[in-house]
């Protein structure tokens, strides 16, 4: 242990990389996820088209594979990305495939009644959308999200193959400097569980607040 | 100029990708055979009437679901040697696998015996059956079919998981698509190529999952 508390610095470091990511591509993967969600409940049907070929294209290649491509290809292709965009963005895309998933089936869980009474008052399809639709439906995805969101911190330890300082790079590289690799795993192991609770109570904490002074509360 | 997709270098790398395409599926085959049988021990630990044993078992589900495959697989790559366990890198690949994945098998294993209702055990006990016949006869016919869309859904994931294993030397497609990029200095057409692979493996996994949902559906429904 007293390994450990040597190298207690990079274990930091190499967590404040872990969680930097995790915001960075969670707040992307929700944009991409709600925008993709909603063009495939769209009435237009380029928009259902285009949608489902990025989620279908996104869920059916690794996060691995999309990584390394971003780092290797891209640069070629005359598209220099630092690693930390590159991480970025390949999580992000990923996890917004899933998410748009969860916010499509989501949004047709909104029930029928609800859309005839938004129709009743004359709502546009924005408006529709922005006040009856979207609330409803964003409590349901909230434990949804929270799984994704589990998964996305679990996927962050990937970047570490395209050379970002992460916890598991930083795991990784004192393993070679030291020889000792139980205990190096062991602490990484936890620290990973800890961040991975602490999401997910975070997660617990917002679907309350959302579906605040709702008495039906969070539907089966 | 060199075009940027160079069809001859495509077609000479081929026959490596393919040779890790090989390794990816046994890598696939045998982690999801390995989560069945895994899952299985990790439910029965979590159900044992012993309460320190059942305490083990879902700490136990709980690790492992929320820490990255990829420390597995270095728990299991650098700490089995240390314990005197020298394996193949594929063999600990497929273990890693299945661990990582049994642990969502077993929670599917829970929701398939729950879905079963409370009036078909009180049938059996009344019918006096064996708890082998039990569940041969009435408890698994009825807990597979609501199981087969988890599964398959562990064994696409699964397939889309084992790129990991090229980080600790398993020579599938990653792999190999990685080490031809390394050898020419060109990366777009391996990585390119191995996208792709995973596209169209991860479309007819997930068609025949679809096939064997609608067979099962239409039996058991």
């Amino acid at each position: 242990m007293a390994l450990i508390w040597e190298y207690r610095f990079d274990f930091l470091a190499g967590v404040w990389w872990t969680v930097k990511l995790s915001v960075l591509s969670a707040l992307l993967a929700l944009v991409l996820a709600i925008v993709a969600g909603v063009a495939r409940s769209s009435k237009l049907r380029v928009l259902r088209i285009a949608s489902g070929v990025y989620v279908e294209f996104f869920r059916g290649t690794s996060a691995l594979v999309q990584l390394f491509w971003l780092f290797y290809v891209l640069p070629y292709l005359g598209i220099d990305l630092t690693p930390l965009q590159c991480a970025t963005l390949g999580l992000g895309l990923c996890f917004g495939a899933y998410g748009a998933e969860v916010v499509r089936s989501c949004i047709q869980a909104v029930p029928q009644g609800q859309l005839d009474a938004a129709a009743a008052l004359n709502f546009s399809y924005f408006q529709t959308l922005r006040i009856v639709i979207l609330p409803e439906a964003l409590i349901m995805m909230m434990p949804l999200f929270s799984n994704l969101l589990i998964e996305l911190i679990k996927a962050t330890s990937l970047v570490s193959l395209i050379t970002i300082p992460d916890l598991t790079f930083q795991a990784k590289s004192i393993i070679t400097k030291t020889y000792s690799s139980g205990n190096v795993l062991l602490v990484t192991l936890a620290i990973y569980l800890v961040i991975s609770l602490i999401a997910a109570s975070f997660m617990r904490r917002m679907e309350k607040v959302l579906s605040r002074g709702r008495q039906t509360g969070q539907p089966a | 100029m060199t075009e940027i997709f160079s069809w001859p270098f495509a077609a000479e790398i081929l026959p490596a990708l393919l040779r890790g395409a090989v390794v990816t599926f046994i890598a696939t085959i045998g982690g999801f055979f390995a989560s069945l049988i895994i899952g299985a021990v990790l439910l029965a630990l979590g159900r044992s009437k012993q309460t320190a044993i059942a305490w083990l078992g879902r700490g136990l589900v709980e690790l492992l679901r929320s820490t990255p495959l990829l420390i597995q697989v270095y728990v299991l790559f650098f700490v089995l040697p240390d314990a005197g366990i020298v394996l193949e890198p594929v063999t600990t690949g497929i273990l890693a696998l299945g661990l990582y994945h049994g642990a969502y098998v077993a929670e599917a294993y829970r929701a398939g015996l729950d879905s079963i209702p409370r009036g078909q055990w009180d049938a059996i006990e009344s019918l006096r059956f064996s708890r082998f016949a039990a569940y041969r006869y009435l408890i698994l016919p009825q807990a597979i079919a609501p199981l087969v869309p988890s599964l398959g859904n562990t064994f696409i994931t699964m397939l889309k998981d084992t790129p990991i294993l090229a980080a600790i030397t398993v020579p599938e497609l990653m792999f190999a698509a990685n080490d031809a990029g390394s050898q020419s200095f060109r990366y777009v057409e391996p990585m390119t190529m191995a996208a792709i692979a995973y596209l169209v493996m991860s479309l007819i996994a997930a068609f025949a999952v679809f096939l064997l949902r609608q067979r099962l559906g239409t039996r058991y429904a």
